[in-house]
């Protein structure tokens, strides 16, 4: 079955936020990104101003993907972490059910310490996000139920 | 899958551009970014073989405007056409919130569109999608070359249920917004319905 849409109020967001933030201060990380597998930015923490985040959201979950598929291929349901290291600047990707954590780091930072600060608190995001899924389950009146024709047709104008 | 945003006031859906090789899918978001202000788009990310053909995606977010105090994004996607990339597009499909199905309307290509439609609806199944239920635009592109088949014909051949059908040049971009906009109408549809 196709994912659930994602309904993300603004309490949540700030949740969000303050776990992404704890997660960069205690691993020493550059940018700390939460999106979901289907490429969409949840949240994002850090010095991102000169980075392009939905450009990475869309091609961390297409390398996500492809990696999926290499998993499967070989007999592996998927690979739960993917790690790149360039000269100055590594990324280290975590799957979290439907969630992927994106954390860059430079040489302030160690792989090995971004990797078991992302497992600690991964728990706790994933438990989040469990509820982000059930208030939108939970969301009778869609602000969109109200849409009018012309509201769509002044997107277009 | 569509993504709203309470705390940025966004919504965010995914549009796929499906369809055989050749037929013209980049060249539908290259139009668009071309034609598109700075301010409402991104970067147009391509991930291509070294002789400029799809090898995994094209990406281009774009920025359509305010509806209900809500922006509304369009994440665009193709995916390759060529037949033996099929793992990759199963990927793109994922989280779908609305199909264009570019045709190329050369008689020669009859055969690739009819089996990448069949191609697209097989990968959209494995997906958990129906094909009829989904927004849908069928884009019958290529339409100054010479060798083409009437449209009447390729709707009938093509037509799946009542979805819009465009006629286009996406090299010139003629009918390439009518094809976003037609799609997009629907999928801003389907969110009213909840």
């Amino acid at each position: 079955m196709p994912d659930t849409p994602i309904l993300l109020r603004e309490h949540r967001y700030h949740e969000i936020k303050a776990v992404l933030a704890r997660l960069r201060l205690d691993s020493a990380a550059r940018v700390v990104l939460l999106i979901d597998k289907d490429g969409q930015q949840i949240a994002v923490q850090g010095d991102a101003a000169n980075l392009d985040t939905t450009s990475l959201a869309s091609l961390v979950a297409g390398n996500v993907a492809a990696c999926g598929g290499i998993a499967q291929l070989i007999g592996e349901n998927e690979f739960p972490t993917l790690s790149h290291e360039g000269q100055r600047e590594s990324v280290h990707i975590s799957v979290i059910g439907r969630l992927l954590l994106v954390v860059m780091f430079d040489e302030q930072s160690s792989l090995g310490l971004v990797k078991l600060r992302s497992k600690q608190i991964s728990k706790q995001l994933s438990t989040l996000f469990d509820e982000i899924i059930r208030d939108g389950q939970e969301d009778l009146d869609s602000p969109f139920a109200g849409i009018t024709d012309e509201d769509i047709d002044s997107l277009f104008n | 899958m569509t993504f709203i945003n309470y705390a940025s006031r966004e919504i965010n859906c995914k549009i796929v551009y499906y369809g055989p090789g050749l037929c013209g899918k980049t060249t539908n978001l290259q139009h668009i970014f071309n034609a598109t202000a700075p301010q409402a788009k991104g970067k147009l990310i391509s991930l291509a073989t070294e002789t400029d053909r799809t090898l995994f995606f094209d990406f281009m977010p774009l920025e359509l405007g305010t509806v209900r105090g809500f922006r509304t994004r369009f994440h665009l996607y193709t995916v390759p056409g060529q037949v033996f990339y099929d793992a990759s597009r199963k990927l793109i499909l994922k989280g779908v919130d609305g199909v264009v199905f570019v045709a190329d309307s050369q008689e020669e290509r009859m055969d690739a569109n009819i089996e990448s439609l069949y191609n697209l609806e097989e990968n959209l199944k494995t997906q958990g999608y129906d094909l009829l239920k989904l927004p849908y635009v069928l884009q019958l592109n290529k339409r100054d070359l010479p060798n083409i088949i009437p449209v009447e014909d390729l709707a009938i051949e093509l037509g799946k249920k009542s979805e819009p059908v465009v006629e286009a040049v996406a090299s010139t971009g003629a009918g390439v917004f009518d094809t976003l906009k037609a799609v997009a109408k629907q999928v801003l549809t389907e969110l009213r319905k909840g």
